[in-house]
């Protein structure tokens, strides 16, 4: 060994040795210790499915981002555990004014945000008014907002959102410009969490820039400062890791393990076998095949109630032939979804009557789905003249949605009941970002195809105002049927009714028009999205909305 | 020389040009885009239209294609939608390449670690069955498509035994970060069980992705010392009586390793495609995963900038080739 040789590597030491000089050690160490109690873990490990967009929830519009903020932020209204149902949160009780157009909030007390600020009625509305206030390219970030809230400050008819008032430190009085089911509910969104207005001032929170093809955030929306069991640590971009730490000033209790960590794996079986491996604790949506599998191997699988719908779209404006009520109907004598049902979708999945699930106030439980009855279809097809009809039938491919795990198979299932009853059946598929959704929504270049929806907050509008309120454009073309208008015009008076059981037979009576005189698709399922734990996880309770809480949380060692 | 060197960085801007241009039409003539990725279910037309016109890309093609230019020019690509929203897409490059080339240098040196001494080895005992052992292994390696291999090893020694770990490139430690190249980064700054912990999970990919490379270093050098071996100087050398060792070190390696190193250089750029394969099932956090979300979700900007730097990498390596030609043959030159 002569020195020419180990020339390289002494100089390679060197240079490290001479970078680290420079490069010092960040690493806080502290907490690694933990409580001292032996028998459960300090950390929660959690894969994701995707990377969370920032923390600031105003600018917020995917589930991974929401997982990660609603453990950091709170709203004035809460969900409770388990169900869809509101309760208090930051708002310990509200109540409307006589017309509904003012809400009293009275808020809790001795709440501070996580960088020692007081919360209060000012806090409150600082936030509402912010996110009213927003400009330029921060109102089109701000997606949920505009679709909740309707328009900001520069255009004050189409807000839903009016004013808001500190009426002292512990009430606050939010005026809006007409009443609606979906207010106050609306504020149990992650999106319209209260935020720190300190930090948000500080941070430039509302400095959003649109650049290039996106938009740049400003450093607030990665330091949030919110109230929640647990805050910010760090996002480890490189390693694709978010960790939270226990928040030391949160009000309520504190969280039952001290550090919750979101690894990102994108890939669902390699989500499976870091589960396998015990390297992580926990993941959301197992593929229900791997159900049965996953509990042999000794996991929990957590199924949610059902809060989804999948449906077949329909295009009468596009083929006129599904004008026909009769031909809707055909169709959806047709479908065998009581099979489908139990060969694709996971156990707990219903066939769907109507256009929102069981758990959404307004839901009629003496609907009946239609039948299957492949001999009525045909018949119902000659009475309406259309024997053979072609129907473009189209699925998305690159997708797995909670509502619907596997589009093709179910695809494949419904080509064959068509064909069967005597449609001729054009399939097509798209990738679910290469153009299905603007072939859906935008273009109207089907005539039938699968989409589904899941809700946002407990109120029959959140389902059928989504689908059939916009009269001038809705996926469902009703503007060019005669009972569209009156579907439109009867949803938006359902949805100002402030009385809640009138509301609610009211929905209950549009579901049965919906489901009997007018058919705009057919309601196809309802099915229940799971996540797993493995079998030392205890607390964790599986929530309809997918708006699990982790400060319950213990892992066993 | 410095004429040629110049002549061809010219050609390579032109050729990144042309690139960029024909990357930006066929982005924009995808079905779907960034739009609807963004909105999915709750697109509205209003809500589209709104982001259509606030990303600039209602537009004409070539209003957008010139902004894109005169950005770009001043170092700015605009911003990720999807990958990690709100960051400079050129950033994002810049924190992924060192998790795609850690990968690659350790697959590459594993390689040519196991290669070369079992490619000598072959040869010395050419047609014995330790060689054909070897040649049927090297056609497996060659044979076996990476994820399969990746899924076998990830399954195997991650799952059913647990002795590694089956995806990322770290636990999460809290490491500090200073170059994104992990295992260096635990070095420098002294947390010696970060670069551990990046070391254990570097294991299976790398040794997934190192088949190929292994397999084609392994047949070259067995040939390459074959015909070396029946040279009249390793004869001489051999009968003067020298020992093994001087023999193996200074005659047959020392002349069977050029055609070897030339292999290994054009290995490279394999290895790159490799490893987009190989990021995808070890959930590893490089280029090759960034390019598949980015594409997933049409997230242009980064888009725009991974394929227009791989193109540039690509250019610069040709480059590096034929430059090294032209120095071993003056003939190149004036062409």
């Amino acid at each position: 060994m002569t020195l020419k040789r180990t020339a390289p590597l002494v100089l390679l030491t060197a240079a490290a040795l001479s970078i680290s000089a420079c490069a010092e050690s960040q690493r806080d160490d502290s907490g690694t210790g933990g409580n001292g109690s032996s028998d459960v873990k300090d950390t929660i490990t959690f894969g994701a499915a995707g990377a969370p967009e920032l923390f600031d929830p105003l600018y917020a519009t995917d589930g991974e981002t929401f997982r990660v903020t609603r453990q950091i932020h709170s709203g004035l209204l809460g969900i409770k555990p388990g169900t869809a149902d509101v309760e208090p949160e930051l708002a310990e009780s509200w109540e409307p004014s006589e017309d509904g157009l003012s809400w009293t909030f009275k808020l809790r007390q001795g709440v501070t945000f996580s960088d020692g600020e007081p919360f209060n009625a000012e806090a409150v509305c600082y936030n509402l008014d912010r996110m009213y206030n927003q400009e330029g390219a921060g109102q089109t970030a701000a997606e949920y907002w505009t679709y909740f809230f309707g328009s900001f400050s520069d255009d004050p008819e189409g807000s839903l959102y009016k004013s808001c008032e500190a009426q002292d430190e512990s009430t606050a009085v939010i005026n809006v410009t007409r009443t609606t089911s979906s207010f106050p509910t609306i504020l149990t969104l992650d999106s319209f969490s209260i935020q720190s207005p300190k930090a948000l001032e500080e941070g430039d929170a509302n400095n959003v820039q649109a650049e290039g093809e996106g938009f740049t955030y400003p450093e607030y929306s990665k330091n949030p400062v919110g109230i929640g069991p647990y805050k910010l640590e760090s996002y480890d971009e490189a390693n694709k890791t978010v960790t939270l730490v226990a928040n030391e000033s949160y009000y309520g209790e504190q969280p039952k393990t001290a550090k919750l960590v979101f690894k990102i794996i994108p890939d669902e079986s390699t989500r499976r076998q870091e589960l396998q491996a015990g390297s992580i604790d926990g993941y959301d949506l197992p593929n229900p095949v791997d159900w049965q599998g996953l509990e042999d191997a000794g996991n929990k699988v957590e199924v949610r109630p059902a809060f989804n719908i999948l449906y077949m779209g329909l295009n009468p404006e596009r083929n006129p032939k599904l004008q026909d009520l009769k031909v809707r109907q055909a169709i959806a004598h047709a479908l065998n979804r009581e099979q489908m049902v139990q060969s694709q979708l996971p156990e707990g999945a219903t066939v769907a009557s109507q256009f929102m699930p069981e758990a959404v106030s307004g839901y009629d439980e003496s609907l009946e789905p239609y039948p299957y009855d492949p001999e009525k279809a045909k018949s119902l097809l000659k009475e309406a003249g259309a024997e053979g009809m072609t129907l473009k039938f189209a699925f998305p491919t690159e997708v797995s949605r909670p509502y619907m795990p596997d589009p093709q198979k179910i695809h494949a299932a419904f080509v064959k009941d068509l064909e069967a009853a005597g449609f001729t059946v054009e399939q097509v598929s798209k990738p679910w970002n290469g153009g299905y959704l603007d072939d859906v929504s935008a273009n109207g270049a089907y005539d039938a195809w699968l989409l589904g929806w899941t809700g946002d907050y407990n109120a029959a509008d959140n389902f059928l105002g989504t689908f059939f309120s916009n009269l001038k454009s809705n996926d469902f073309h009703t503007s060019v049927m005669p009972w569209g208008k009156t579907l439109a015009e009867d949803l938006k008076k359902a949805d100002a009714v402030v009385d809640e059981d009138e509301r609610a037979t009211t929905y209950q009576d549009i579901n049965r028009r919906i489901a009997e005189e007018y058919l705009p698709g057919i309601p196809i399922s309802h099915s229940p999205p799971a996540l797993v734990t493995s079998g030392k996880v205890d607390g964790l309770v599986a929530s309809p909305l997918t708006a699990e809480e982790f400060d319950t949380v213990t892992v066993g060692k | 020389m410095a004429r040629f060197i110049i002549r061809r960085l010219l050609q390579m801007v032109g050729v990144v040009f042309i690139l960029s241009l024909l990357l930006f039409l066929w982005l924009r003539s995808l079905p779907g885009g960034t739009v609807s990725a963004i909105l999915g279910e709750r697109a509205t037309p209003e809500t589209r239209e709104a982001l259509t016109r606030a990303l600039g890309l209602d537009e004409p093609i070539w209003v957008q294609y010139f902004k894109f230019l005169q950005r770009a020019a001043e170092g700015n690509f605009g911003a990720s939608t999807r990958v990690l929203p709100g960051a400079d897409a050129l950033d994002i490059f810049l924190t992924r390449l060192p998790a795609t080339i850690e990968l690659s240098f350790f697959a590459l040196a594993l390689a040519v670690a196991i290669a070369i001494p079992l490619g000598y080895i072959s040869a010395k005992r050419a047609n014995s069955p330790v060689d054909s052992g070897l040649v049927i292994l090297s056609l497996v390696g060659v044979a076996v498509p990476v994820f399969f291999l990746a899924f076998f090893l990830q399954y195997q020694f991650a799952v059913e035994h647990n002795w590694l770990p089956v995806s990322g490139r770290q636990d999460s430690l809290g490491c500090t970060r200073v170059t994104n190249f992990f295992v260096l980064d635990g070095l420098l700054t002294r947390e010696l069980d970060c670069t551990a912990s990046a070391l254990k999970h570097l294991v299976l990919p790398s040794l997934a992705l190192a088949t190929i490379p292994f397999a084609v270093i392994y047949r070259i050098t067995r040939a390459s010392v074959l015909e070396v071996l029946s040279e009249d100087y390793v004869r001489t050398a051999e009968a003067k009586g020298l020992t093994a060792r001087v023999v193996r070190g200074r005659h047959v390696m020392r002349n069977a390793l050029l055609p070897v190193v030339t292999t290994i250089g054009l290995q490279t750029g394999g290895l790159l495609a490799g490893a987009v394969l190989t990021e995808k099932v070890f959930n590893w956090g490089g280029i090759g995963n960034a390019l598949a979300d980015a594409f997933q979700y049409r997230d242009y900007s980064v888009l725009q900038v991974l394929i227009l730097a791989a193109a540039m990498i690509y250019v610069v390596i040709n480059l590096l080739v034929d430059i090294s030609y032209a120095v071993i043959d003056p003939r190149v030159r004036t062409r």
